[in-house]
C-alpha cells in the first residue's frame, strides 16, 4: 500500500498516493475536473454532492464523484468520454437554470461562473423554478446572504460545522425545498452566527458575501484592484491573510494559508480592517497647546485641535525628543520610561527598547506582556528555562487529552479555538476549566466551573491525585526533572475530597481529570489570561508546568504547554527585549557579561539595573521619581488596572511623547503626538504564539503626513542624540537575530521567502521545530524544575459592601482597548456599547433586567454600562470586557501585583451592582 | 429575541457627543442578550421533565422529537432551544434534522399551532387510483379547520385496501369521507392493534428453538450461512443482494459490529413487512436475533417507519418478553423510529436517520457492512428477509430454493395493488409472471378493467406495458427491460388509467421524496415535475435528464426516479400524445 496504488487514468498508467482520490490525482496529474462543491483546501472534505466532477469507471454501472471516491488497483477511469462530459454539462445547466442573471449577478467571477464557461455552459433548457427558498438576508452588516444564487453545495455548512465548527449554518428541510439557514432559520443578523466568514470564504456562488462587495441591489460591486498578502493585526494566533484593495484602499480580506491558519479568519481578521481608513486617524504631528490642562481630556479624536495645535514633523520631533533629552540631562535617565508595542513589528519593539536603554539610559522598557502573561513567563523561565510555547496550539491535533483552563479561545483566540473544536470533534477528551461557562463547553468532555480564584486549590488536588495514585511518569521524573519530592510534600496537604469545598468541584471529577489527563497517550495545556492575571499567576502557572513535567506529557507531539498569547507581537515583543529585566531573548539586564555583550554590541555604556515594570512606573511617576514618558502604541489610560491612578500619573508627566495612529485615551494626555502608521501600511515581522516568525506587508499608503513607526523611532533616537542610519527595515532585523540566537538561521529575506519560519531552527533550509524539550530543557541543569505553589486568597475578597466578584477580559468583537475594533464599522455595529455580563441571578437579585443601566463600583472607582444577561455565568460573578472606554473596568480593577510576575489581578476583585438612577440612565 | 442593534442617534439625550468619550460610532444600541435565541428556563425545565433520565445522547435526538411532538402535538422552537442545549447540540443541528421529517411540526415564535388533530390522506398511486383526490377535497371541505388540518402524504402501506388515510396514528383503509368523520367523531385516532402470533403461541409452535441452538452450541455459524446460501435467499427489501454472502461478508469484518433492520417500508404499493410484523411478529424477531448471533453484533437497530404504529406497538409489546426469555442476551434491541421519510429506507440514510441525522445516504464505498452504523461495520436487513429464516434453517435451504417458476428460485412475497379483483400480499415463487399473478393469485382484473401495464416493484421500477405481462418476475429478469422488481410492490393499471398522470404522480412523488443531497436528483426531479406537466414533452431534454439522473444520482432514487418517464415515452407513446393533442384542442382537464 506504502508503493500507492496503480491505475489508468484517461489511458495512462498512473499512481495515487495513499489517501489520493481520483480528483486529487487527476489534478495533480494537470486534468482539470470541473468541480463545485469540493474545495480541495485544508479542513474541507469532499462531499460529492454537486456531481459536477462526475468520471467514468470501467465496469461500474454508474458515473462516479471523482473528488470523493478513491481509485482501486487496476481501475480504468475515464476523465474525459461523452458520458462524463455531457453528465457534468448538463448538471451545470440543471444549476443554471436557477441563477440569477450573470451581469447583475453577486458576483459573476465565482467558481460557479468561472465553471459554468468552461464546460461552455451559458444557458439552460430547463425552466426556471420560483422557489420559496430564493430569499435575501442583509440582517448581517458584515455579510450579504443572496439564496436565489445558492447550489445546495454544502460548503457553507462544511465551513462553519465542520472547518470552524461554529455550528450556525445547516440545510435544513429537504428536496427540493431544502434551504441554507442560520440557526431556526432565523435571519444572519439575529442568529448565533460569529461572523468568521468562513462561509463567504467557501462559497462558490456569491450567495453568501462580504457585504463591502456588494451594491445595496446586491450587486458585485468594489471589484479589487490588486492584492497584498500579510498577517492579521489582532490576536496571537498570527493568521496570515490577504488584503484585497481598490483605489489604495481595503475592500476586503480573505484567509490565506498560513501554518496558525489555514485559511481560517475570525470576524476581527476578516471584517475588523477599515480602521486604518477612519477619519479619526492621525494625520499630522500634534503639539499641546499652551495652557492646556492635561486634566482636559474631552476630545473629540476627529477634531483634536481644541487641545492641540498642528506640528511640522521637525518641530514635533525637535518638541518630542527635546523634552524628554532634557529630563535625561537635568536628572538622569531613570527619570524616563518608555512603553513599546506588542501591535508593532519586531524591527520597532527591538529599536524602542534599544532607544530607551541606549538614549535614555535606562531599563524602564516595558510593554502590555506585563499585563498579560508576564507570570506565565517568569514561571516558565524557572520551571523549564524558557517562556514560549513548547508546541503550536496546531499540536491539539495530535493530543488525546486537551486542557483549556482560564482561557476563552472562541472570544480571544478564535482561530485557534477552531482547531481546539475540530480536535474535539475528532474526539480528543477537551478539559475546560474556567469560572465562566464558556462556549467551548459545548465541545467539552468535561467542564470545570470552579469557585474564581481557586486555581492553585483545584490543579494541587489534580496533581495529588497523580501522585498519590501513582499515575505520574516516574522514568520521565527522573530523568528530566528536579525537585519532585518538593512538590510531592507539598501537594500531599490537597487531596481533592479537600480541595472540593475550596475551588466547587465534585472530588470525584477531579481525581477523574486528573487520571485521563496522566494516562493519556498525549495530553497538552493552554492557558490564558484567566490562569496569568492574579496575585498568583505565576502559583497557577507553575501548577500546569508542574501537571505537565510530573506526567511526561511534554516535548513530544500532542503534549506541552502552550500560553496563549495575546496580542499579534506580544511574542515577538517580548523576545526582542521590550522588558525591563531582559535585553533581548530574555537574557538577564543585571548579567555583566550580558551588559557588556551589549555594550559592546550596540557600543555604549548600559545601565546595569533592572528597570521598572509597567504598573511600577505609574507608581514611580505619582511619586516623582519617573517625569518623562515616551509610548509607542500603547493605551495604558485603558488597559492598565486601577485606570484612574494611571491616567493621574499620565497627567502628572513634565513630558509625555505618545506615538501612535489615533488619538487614544493615552494621547489625549500627550504633550506630543506623533502620527504613525497602521498594521497594514508597514512592513515588519511579527511573531505569534506558535514562535512562527511571519511577514507582514504594507498593503495600503499612510494617511496624510502619518510616518512609519519604526522611522519615527529612528528620528527620535537621532533627536536624543543617537547617530541611527536604518534605512531598510530589514537590517533592523538582521541587527536583532546577531544579538538573538534563538532565532538563528532566520534571515529577512527567508521570511520574506517563506512567509512563516517557526524557531528554534537548526539551519537556514532547515523547517524550525514546532515542539521543544523532546531532549531536556533549556535550564543550567537541563531539567524541568517543580516550584511547588501554596494557595493564597486573591488580594480582594467580596464583602458586605463590595458581594460581588469582577473578571475582566475581551469579547470577541474587541481587541484590547478598543481603539482600533472600535472604530471598524463591523465590529463597531455588532457590540456597540459597553456591556457587563451579569448571571441572572445576580441581575434578579440587584432588581434589573437585562439591558437595563447599572452602576458597578469597586474600592477604587464607579462606572455604568448596561447590563447583559449571560446563563453561563455563574452566580456573583460579573465579567466586563476592557474595551469600553465610556466604561472602562479598570476602574474598578485591583492594581495588586504577583510578586513574581509584576502582572496585576486584572481577573479578581470585589465590586457591588445597583440599578443606575432614571437620571443617571438618561444622561 | 433582539434585532440586531438598531441605529440610534449619534447624539445621545443631553448633548454630550459620546465621540469624545469613546471611539466607537455611537450609532447603534447593543444586544440585551447573548448572540441568537436563548433557552428560556421555563422551556429547560419542561423538556428536562420531558426527557426524564432518557439518555441525552445525540444520535436520540428524533426519538426525543418524536416525544415533543405527541406531546406539544408539535415542535416550538422554544422547545427546540431547549432540547439543543439539553442534548448539547448546536440549535442548527436540531432544527436541520427536525424540518427534514415529515411527521415533524415545527412551530415558530408567534406562529400558531396546527390543529390537533391531523389527516394524512395518500396520494400515493395506488390511492390515487382509488379516488384520494377527490377524498382530500371533501375531508378539507368536510372538517373545521381550526380543529383538524387534512394534509397529503405519500404511501402508508395500506395500498390493497386503497384509499388509505392517517388519522393522527391510527391507519383507517378503505376511507371514505364518511368513515374517516365518522371516526374523527368518536376519537378513533389511535392505532387498532391487530390480532397476531403472541410470545406464548409461538414458542408453542417451536418458535425461538433455532435461535436457542444457535445460543447454547447446538448449531454453529456455518451451518446457519450455508442454510441461507443454499436457499439463494436474496435482500427482500428490494436490492436483492445474496443474503448468505452478506452475513458471511460482515461477520469477516473486524468488531465490534452491528446489525441493523430496514422497516422503513416506503416504497409506494408495498405492504408486506407490515403484513408478516401484524402477524407474525416473532419469526421476524427470531430471524433478526439470529443474524445478530450470526455477525456477533453487539447490538440491533430496528428502524421502523412512523407509519407502522400499530406494528410499533406490537415490538413495544413482545421485545421485552423476549429479553426477559434471555433469547437477546447475545445483543441489545434498539427500536427506532422514523419520522416520515422515503429516503430513510435507503439503507444508508436508514443508518444516518438511526444516528439522529437527516436521512441523506451516504457515498458507497466504503459499504455498510464496512463502514456502517456509528462507523462500525453494519449487517443491514429487510424485515422481510430476516423472517424467513427461522423456516429455512428448519427446513433446510433447499426447501425455499425448490420453490420458484419459469426458472427461478424462491419464495417472493408480492403486494399487489391497483386495478385486480383481490388485491393483497400474495406469497407465490418468484419468477411467477404478472399475468399468472394476477389470474391465479388475485382473481383477475378488477370488473370492467383491462390490463394495460403494471408497476413490477413500485415507482423505481418504472410502468411496463400489459404486452410485458407474461416475463418472470424476479431480481434480474427485468433489468433488461429497463425496470426491475425491486420490493416486489405490482400495481396493476388499466385500460382506465392515463400513463401521463400516472407518470406524473409518480415524479411527484420523488420530487417531494428527494433528500436533497445531490444536483441531478434534487433539481432534476423538481425539473422533471415541470417539464412532464407541460402540454408537450421535450422528450429530447427529458431523455438527456433521465441520463444524468440515472448516472450521476448519488443513490437509487434519483438513479431511479426517472424510469416511469423514460417507459412512458417507451410504451405508452398514445398516452402522452393523445393527450398533447387533446390539451392542444383545450378539452381536457387533468383529472
Amino acid at each position: 500500500m506504502s508503493n500507492g496504488i496503480s491505475f489508468t487514468l484517461d489511458g495512462t498508467e498512473v499512481t495515487a498516493r495513499n489517501g489520493e482520490t481520483i480528483w486529487q490525482v487527476a489534478t495533480r496529474l494537470g486534468t482539470e475536473i470541473p468541480h463545485l462543491c469540493h474545495r480541495p483546501e485544508p479542513g474541507y472534505r469532499p462531499d460529492g454532492n454537486c456531481r459536477a466532477c462526475m468520471v467514468e469507471i470501467e465496469g461500474e454501472r454508474v458515473l462516479a464523484a471523482s473528488c470523493i471516491r478513491k481509485p482501486k488497483p487496476g481501475m480504468t477511469v475515464r476523465t474525459a468520454s461523452e458520458r462524463a462530459k455531457a453528465s457534468r454539462k448538463l448538471v451545470f445547466e440543471l444549476l443554471l437554470a436557477d441563477q440569477p442573471e450573470r451581469e447583475s449577478a453577486h458576483d459573476p467571477n465565482s467558481t460557479f461562473w468561472n465553471w459554468a464557461d468552461k464546460v461552455e455552459i451559458a444557458g439552460s433548457r430547463f425552466p426556471a423554478v420560483d422557489r420559496p427558498t430564493k430569499t435575501d438576508d442583509m440582517s448581517h452588516p458584515a455579510m450579504a446572504v443572496q439564496l436565489d444564487a445558492c447550489i445546495h453545495c454544502n460548503l457553507c455548512v462544511r465551513a462553519c460545522r465542520e472547518v470552524q465548527v461554529n455550528d450556525v449554518i445547516g440545510m435544513a428541510a429537504r428536496g427540493h425545498l431544502e434551504k441554507i439557514v442560520f440557526d431556526f432559520d432565523d435571519p444572519m443578523g439575529q442568529s448565533t452566527c460569529v461572523a468568521c466568514g468562513e462561509c463567504v470564504q467557501a462559497c462558490p456562488t456569491g450567495a453568501l458575501m462580504p457585504a463591502t462587495l456588494v451594491d445595496e441591489k446586491g450587486v458585485y460591486a468594489n471589484a479589487p484592484d490588486r492584492e497584498v498578502d500579510s498577517v492579521c493585526p489582532y490576536c496571537g494566533v498570527g493568521c496570515q491573510l490577504t488584503y484585497k484593495i481598490r483605489d489604495n484602499k481595503i475592500v476586503a480580506v480573505d484567509g490565506k494559508d498560513g501554518p496558525s491558519n489555514q485559511n481560517r479568519l475570525c470576524v476581527k481578521g476578516r471584517f475588523g480592517f477599515d480602521y486604518a481608513h477612519h477619519g479619526d486617524r492621525l494625520t499630522v504631528p500634534l503639539i499641546r497647546k499652551e495652557g492646556v490642562s492635561k486634566h482636559d481630556v474631552d476630545i473629540d479624536p476627529m477634531n483634536p485641535f481644541t487641545h492641540f495645535r498642528e506640528a511640522t514633523w521637525d518641530e514635533a520631533l525637535a518638541v518630542a525628543a527635546g523634552g524628554l533629552r532634557k529630563i535625561r540631562d537635568e536628572r538622569g535617565g531613570n527619570a524616563l520610561a518608555g512603553f513599546g508595542s506588542a501591535k508593532g513589528s519586531n524591527e520597532e519593539a527591538y529599536l524602542f527598547q534599544k532607544l530607551v536603554r541606549t538614549g535614555f539610559g535606562t531599563n524602564n522598557v516595558d510593554h502590555c506582556t506585563r499585563l498579560c502573561h508576564a507570570s506565565s513567563v517568569a514561571a516558565l523561565i524557572e520551571g523549564v528555562g524558557s517562556g514560549a510555547v513548547s508546541a503550536p496550539f496546531m499540536a491539539a491535533e495530535d493530543a488525546e487529552v486537551i486542557v483549556i483552563i482560564g482561557a476563552n479561545p472562541t472570544e480571544n483566540h478564535p482561530v485557534a479555538a477552531t482547531f481546539f473544536k475540530n480536535a474535539a470533534e475528532r474526539g480528543a477528551k477537551l478539559i475546560v476549566m474556567d469560572p465562566r461557562g464558556l462556549a467551548m463547553a459545548r465541545h467539552a468532555t468535561h467542564m470545570l466551573q470552579f469557585t474564581p480564584g481557586r486555581d492553585v486549590s483545584m490543579l494541587n488536588a489534580i496533581l495529588h491525585t497523580i501522585i498519590a495514585e501513582g499515575l505520574y511518569d516516574r522514568q520521565y521524573v527522573q530523568a528530566n526533572t528536579e525537585d519532585f519530592e518538593a512538590l510531592a510534600e507539598t501537594v500531599k496537604d490537597y487531596p481533592p475530597e479537600e480541595m472540593e469545598k475550596v475551588c466547587g468541584i465534585p472530588a470525584a471529577t477531579l481525581r477523574t481529570v486528573a487520571r485521563l489527563f496522566a494516562r493519556s497517550k498525549a495530553s497538552i495545556i493552554f492557558w490564558g489570561m484567566g490562569v496569568s492575571q492574579h496575585i498568583h499567576g505565576t502559583d497557577n502557572s507553575r501548577c500546569l508546568i508542574a501537571l505537565s513535567l510530573v506526567t511526561g506529557q511534554i516535548g513530544r507531539p500532542g503534549t506541552g504547554l502552550h500560553p496563549l498569547r495575546g496580542q499579534n507581537n506580544v511574542q515577538g515583543a517580548s523576545d526582542a527585549g521590550l522588558i525591563p529585566m531582559f535585553y533581548p531573548d530574555y537574557k538577564s539586564v543585571e548579567d555583566p557579561e550580558v551588559q557588556s555583550f551589549y555594550e559592546n554590541y550596540w557600543g555604549t555604556k548600559l545601565d546595569g539595573k533592572r528597570g521598572l515594570t509597567v504598573v511600577e512606573i505609574m507608581d514611580a511617576i505619582h511619586d516623582g521619581r519617573i517625569n518623562g514618558l515616551y509610548i509607542e502604541g500603547e493605551n495604558p489610560a485603558m488597559s492598565d488596572p486601577d485606570v484612574t491612578h494611571a491616567r493621574e500619573a499620565l497627567a502628572m508627566l513634565d513630558h509625555l511623547v505618545v506615538q501612535d495612529i489615533f488619538l487614544t485615551e493615552t494621547a489625549k494626555y500627550a504633550d506630543v503626538v506623533l502620527p504613525a502608521s497602521a498594521w497594514p501600511e508597514k512592513d515588519g515581522t511579527v511573531i505569534n504564539t506558535n514562535r512562527q516568525v511571519q511577514m507582514g506587508r504594507a498593503a495600503v499608503p499612510l494617511p496624510g503626513e502619518a510616518r512609519q513607526d519604526l522611522w519615527i523611532i529612528q528620528d527620535m533616537a537621532r533627536g536624543l542624540g543617537l547617530n541611527w542610519t536604518y534605512t531598510h527595515v530589514s537590517e533592523v532585523f538582521t541587527e536583532m537575530v546577531g544579538a538573538m540566537p534563538s532565532l538563528a538561521n532566520i534571515s529577512w529575506e527567508r521570511v520574506e521567502r517563506e512567509g512563516s519560519v517557526t524557531y528554534p531552527v537548526d539551519g537556514p533550509d532547515q523547517p524550525g521545530h514546532d515542539i521543544v524539550f523532546g531532549n531536556g530543557f533549556p535550564t543550567k541543569t537541563g531539567r524541568g524544575r517543580f516550584v511547588p505553589a501554596r494557595p493564597i486568597n486573591p488580594a480582594e475578597t467580596p464583602d458586605l459592601d463590595y458581594p460581588l466578584v469582577l473578571t475582566t477580559g475581551r469579547q470577541l468583537e474587541h481587541w484590547h482597548t478598543g481603539s482600533m475594533t472600535r472604530r471598524s464599522s463591523v465590529l463597531d455595529a455588532v457590540e456597540p456599547e459597553a456591556v457587563a455580563y451579569v448571571s441572572p441571578h445576580d441581575l434578579t437579585r440587584a432588581g434589573m433586567r437585562t439591558g437595563d443601566y447599572m452602576l458597578v463600583s469597586s474600592r477604587r472607582g464607579t462606572i455604568r454600562l448596561k447590563a447583559r444577561i449571560d446563563d453561563r455565568m455563574p452566580v456573583g460573578l460579573v465579567f466586563i470586557p476592557f474595551a469600553y472606554a465610556e466604561a472602562a473596568a479598570n476602574v474598578l480593577t485591583n492594581p495588586q501585583l504577583d510578586p513574581f510576575g509584576k502582572i496585576p489581578e486584572f481577573k479578581y476583585c470585589a465590586i457591588r451592582i445597583e440599578k443606575a438612577q432614571m437620571a443617571e440612565a438618561a444622561e | 429575541m433582539t434585532a440586531f442593534p438598531p441605529i440610534i442617534s449619534a447624539t445621545p439625550p443631553g448633548g454630550v457627543p459620546a465621540r469624545n468619550i469613546h471611539p466607537g460610532s455611537g450609532r447603534r444600541k447593543t444586544r440585551d442578550q447573548q448572540k441568537g435565541r436563548q433557552v428560556d428556563p421555563l422551556s429547560l425545565d419542561e423538556i428536562r421533565a420531558l426527557l426524564g433520565d432518557r439518555s441525552r445522547q445525540p444520535d436520540l435526538l428524533i426519538e426525543h422529537l418524536h416525544l415533543l411532538q405527541d406531546h406539544y402535538g408539535c415542535l416550538h422552537a422554544r422547545h427546540l432551544a431547549a432540547l439543543a442545549k439539553e442534548m448539547k447540540l448546536a440549535l442548527v443541528e436540531v432544527f436541520e434534522v427536525a424540518s427534514f421529517y415529515a411527521h415533524f411540526d415545527i412551530v415558530m415564535d408567534g406562529e400558531p399551532a396546527p390543529p390537533k388533530l391531523t389527516i394524512r390522506v395518500c396520494d400515493s398511486l395506488s390511492c390515487a387510483l382509488a379516488g384520494a383526490e377527490q377524498l382530500h377535497e371533501a375531508l378539507t371541505a368536510g372538517v373545521d379547520e381550526r380543529d383538524v388540518r387534512v394534509v397529503r402524504a405519500p404511501c402508508m402501506g395500506g395500498c390493497n385496501n386503497a384509499p388509505v388515510v392517517a388519522i393522527g396514528h391510527a391507519p383507517h383503509e378503505n376511507a371514505t369521507v364518511e368513515s374517516v368523520l365518522d371516526a374523527v367523531a368518536h376519537g378513533h385516532v389511535d392505532p387498532d392493534i391487530p390480532d397476531y402470533l403472541g410470545f406464548d403461541e409461538y414458542i408453542r409452535g417451536g418458535g425461538y428453538k433455532m435461535l436457542a441452538e444457535c445460543l447454547n452450541g447446538a448449531r454453529d455459524v456455518d451451518a446457519v450461512l450455508k442454510g441461507l446460501e443454499d436457499s439463494s435467499i436474496r435482500g427482500l427489501g428490494g436490492a436483492g443482494f445474496p443474503t448468505g454472502l452478506k452475513w458471511r461478508y460482515v461477520r469477516a469484518e473486524p468488531g465490534p459490529r452491528i446489525m441493523a433492520i430496514n422497516g422503513d417500508e416506503g416504497e409506494p404499493g408495498t405492504f408486506k413487512d407490515r403484513f408478516h410484523l401484524e402477524r407474525d411478529p416473532h419469526r421476524f424477531l427470531e430471524g433478526m436475533l439470529i443474524g445478530a448471533w450470526t455477525v456477533e453484533a453487539t447490538d440491533v437497530y430496528i428502524y421502523l417507519r412512523d407509519e407502522y404504529p400499530q406494528c410499533r406497538e406490537i415490538l413495544l409489546r413482545e421485545i421485552p418478553k423476549v429479553e426477559a426469555a434471555g433469547f437477546a442476551r447475545h445483543t441489545r434491541i434498539h427500536l427506532r423510529r422514523g419520522a416520515g421519510a422515503y429516503i430513510c429506507g435507503e439503507e444508508s440514510a436508514m443508518l444516518e436517520s438511526i444516528e439522529g441525522k437527516r436521512g441523506l445516504p451516504r457515498h458507497k464505498p466504503p459499504f455498510p457492512s464496512v463502514v456502517g452504523l456509528f462507523g462500525r461495520p453494519t449487517l443491514i436487513n429487510n424485515i422481510e428477509t430476516v423472517f424467513w429464516v427461522r423456516e429455512i434453517l428448519e427446513k433446510g435451504g433447499a426447501w425455499f430454493a425448490s420453490h420458484g417458476l419459469n426458472g427461478r428460485k424462491g419464495l417472493r412475497t408480492f403486494s399487489v395493488s391497483g386495478r385486480v379483483k383481490e388485491p393483497g400480499v400474495k406469497l407465490a415463487p418468484a419468477g411467477i409472471t404478472l399475468r399468472e399473478l394476477i389470474d391465479q393469485y388475485c382473481g383477475g382484473m378488477a370488473d370492467g378493467h383491462t390490463l394495460k401495464g403494471y408497476l413490477p416493484g413500485g415507482p423505481s421500477g418504472g410502468i411496463l406495458p400489459a404486452s410485458m405481462a407474461d416475463i418472470p418476475l424476479d431480481f434480474g429478469t427485468l433489468e433488461p427491460h429497463g425496470s426491475f422488481i425491486g420490493s416486489a410492490a405490482v400495481v396493476v393499471l388499466s385500460d382506465k388509467d392515463n400513463m401521463r398522470d400516472v407518470a406524473l404522480n409518480l415524479l411527484k412523488f420523488f420530487e417531494d421524496e428527494s433528500c436533497g443531497q445531490c444536483t441531478p436528483c434534487r433539481v432534476g426531479t423538481e425539473k422533471a415535475v415541470r417539464l412532464i406537466s407541460e402540454p408537450e414533452w421535450d422528450e429530447e431534454l427529458l431523455t438527456a435528464l433521465a441520463t444524468v439522473m440515472g448516472d450521476a444520482s448519488i443513490c437509487g432514487l434519483g438513479q431511479a426516479a426517472m424510469n416511469p418517464i423514460k417507459l412512458v415515452m417507451k410504451h405508452f407513446r398514445d398516452d402522452f400524445v393523445s393527450r398533447q393533442s387533446m390539451t392542444q384542442g383545450a378539452t381536457g382537464s387533468q383529472g
